[in-house]
């Protein structure tokens, strides 16, 4: 087939002239793509910046040790410090966890019930009640939390000790049960509730049609039918959310600093009354912060910041990990 | 037989004389109505059918004898999809969607009040157009997922899963790899796994909507031959858009037509009848191709 004396070109450069509009255009969506990413990268120089000296005084002490202590000279000198966020990050990450634990299944429930079961006036009604949700003020969650919620959730953590007090982390050696990480995370669960439901709403609304109709002519019953091909589909994009409201419950300052008793020391007791946060050791030490200690907070914050990010990336490894299945 | 050499020259040319229709039909052995089918049928009465306010298919009537073929033709829009999707009860899944008339499976109403209608489901399955596997599942679950969906318990699901992909002509093709997943065959292949998948639960009867339109010429001789084959156990009811496939398939066929009102069936008959000496004039335009 081949012709001996055929010259082979080498394959030409493809370009195209872009129009002056789509150019003026590139330019303002590349400004607003990169612009986060900017954003994102001097909030971390600012922190790492300011909190420099601290973490190279403590250096890994400062997230292995619990003490929070600045004694200064009459002057305001700096006499000693030690600065430890060991407890606040266990509390975090407490606190977190039992939100997530407690929102996650609440959320798909009310994700499948506003997609499949929920007549449509009642859908639209609860969607917009989520969305507002979402919007509320963190403040009122964790006034109401401390004020309505804790009485109750009190209760729970009795039972919960009394039933399950074998697991060391619901286990207590001094009935305390106010302002435990229980309650915290039990408010954060709340405020995390939006958006994962909303988010495993939008991923469940997608599952494809097709295969809807072939499970229910097959005589699945709508249960069945779910469990056959929503939740397979909507994994992925509910680990996703979860990550998102896992992310969220970290950062949350607020509502938690009103609830939760925050002790300097590592407990790990979710019932307990001594907890933990990072944020609300920021915004609990700010108000009268010597210079010094200030820094100290900043290189808190790059921590949390930190973490933060951990937990994103790796719920986006994950998702990417279990997509594939079920699409 | 002229079969595959009459359907080549018929997709090239739609506008073929009602003699070579006919011709292919009467090379099938039409059944003879089994006319007491009273009990082992599927029988629809004055069936109506809106979508919100739009009426869309007006007093159909129809009997379906126990182990025929019928096929439903006519052009889009004209409700034969809309009809097939009454009959188990899937119209009801479309907002706004309404339906009246009665459809007797076995002489009783599929629609009367305290009917579990995922039994329903299990007596009259369907083929989809578009074949939609389960794509989490391999082939051997996507075969047996109607036992898991509907909660049946069957004694031996190898000899079943065997079974029913015999039945759908699937078994040569699949046998040494079950375990892969639905995904990963052609799209005929995927078609006829879905016939297997429907034919797990054991339904008396079979709707398939347009079950070839989406597969190339070969899959959908292969999907044809199933047909046949199934007619020998149950009651098949196809739609479809092509005309070849209704005469080389079916034992009576069914024409549906809409002129902009709701669609209505216009003419039922054994099928070599509708394509050699139709009664009414719209339908004889129609399988000669001057409209449709």
């Amino acid at each position: 087939m081949s012709t001996p004396n055929l010259v082979i070109p080498s394959p030409r450069e493809i370009t195209t002239e872009p129009r002056r509009s789509d150019k003026v255009f590139r330019g303002v969506v590349t400004g607003g793509g990169l612009s986060s990413l900017l954003i994102l990268g001097l909030i971390a120089v600012f922190l790492g910046y300011r909190g420099f000296e601290v973490l190279r005084q403590e250096g890994f002490g400062f997230i292995m040790n619990s003490d929070w202590s600045i004694t200064t000279d009459d002057a305001g000198n700096v006499v000693e410090s030690h600065f430890g966020l060991a407890a606040m990050l266990v509390g975090t990450i407490l606190c977190s966890l039992v939100a997530v634990v407690i929102a996650v299944p609440i959320s798909i429930f009310s994700a499948l019930f506003l997609n499949f079961y929920s007549p449509n006036w009642l859908k639209k009604l609860l969607i917009a009640i989520i969305d507002m949700m979402a919007a509320f003020p963190s403040i009122l969650f964790g006034i109401w939390g401390f004020l309505v919620l804790m009485p109750s959730v009190e209760y729970w953590a009795k039972l919960i000790h009394r039933y399950l007090g074998f697991i060391p982390i619901f286990d207590m050696q001094v009935p305390v049960f106010t302002r435990s990480p229980f309650v915290a995370g039990v408010v954060l669960a709340i405020m995390i509730i939006p958006i994962i439901t909303s988010v495993s709403r939008e991923v469940f609304a997608q599952a494809p049609l097709d295969r809807i109709q072939a499970a229910y002519a097959l005589g699945a019953t709508r249960w069945a039918m779910i469990k056959a091909v929503v939740i397979p589909y909507g994994r992925s994009g509910v680990i996703g959310g979860a990550m998102l409201g896992l992310g969220r419950a970290m950062g949350e300052t607020v509502a938690v600093f009103t609830v939760l008793n925050i002790v300097f020391q590592v407990n790990w007791h979710m019932l307990l009354g001594a907890g933990g946060n990072v944020a609300s050791l920021i915004i609990l030490k700010f108000g009268d912060a010597s210079p010094y200690e200030i820094k100290a907070l900043m290189a808190a914050g790059l921590v949390l910041f930190l973490l933060t990010l951990v937990v994103n990336a790796s719920a986006n490894f994950i998702v990417k990990r279990t997509g594939k299945s079920g699409r | 037989m002229t079969t595959s050499h009459e359907s080549e020259k018929a997709t090239m040319d739609t506008a073929v004389k009602p003699s070579s229709l006919a011709q292919v039909a009467n090379s099938q052995a039409a059944k003879t109505p089994s006319a007491s089918a009273e009990g082992t049928g599927l029988e629809t009465r004055g069936i109506h059918a809106w979508f919100g306010k739009h009426h869309a298919l007006a007093d159909i009537n129809l009997n379906f004898a126990a182990g025929t073929v019928t096929a439903l033709i006519g052009p889009s829009g004209c409700g034969k999809s809309t009809f097939i999707r009454t009959m188990n009860r899937m119209h009801e899944f479309i907002p706004g969607a309404a339906m009246a008339g009665e459809v007797l499976l076995d002489g009783k109403d599929v629609y009367a009040a305290g009917t579990d209608v995922t039994k329903i489901r299990l007596k009259i399955g369907m083929v989809f157009q578009k074949p939609n596997p389960f794509p989490s599942m391999t082939i051997g679950e996507n075969v047996l997922s109607g036992l898991k969906l509907a909660q049946l318990k069957v004694d031996n699901k190898d000899d079943l899963l065997q079974e029913c992909l015999e039945r759908a002509g699937l078994w040569s093709e699949v046998k040494d790899r079950l375990g892969a997943h639905g995904g990963s065959l052609s799209g005929g292949q995927q078609q006829r796994l879905c016939i297997a998948r429907s034919l797990a639960v054991r339904p008396k009867v079979l709707l398939m909507d347009e079950p070839c339109s989406a597969l190339d010429p070969g899959s959908t001789l292969r999907i044809e031959d199933t047909i046949r084959h199934l007619s020998e156990t149950m009651t098949i009811v196809i739609v479809t858009h092509n005309m070849q496939q209704a005469a080389r398939v079916s034992d009576y066929t069914a024409f549906f037509l809409s002129d902009g009102g709701p669609g209505q069936m216009i003419e039922v008959a054994p099928t070599s009848e509708i394509f050699s000496r139709p009664k009414d004039e719209r339908t004889e335009n129609y399988v000669t191709g001057r409209f449709g």
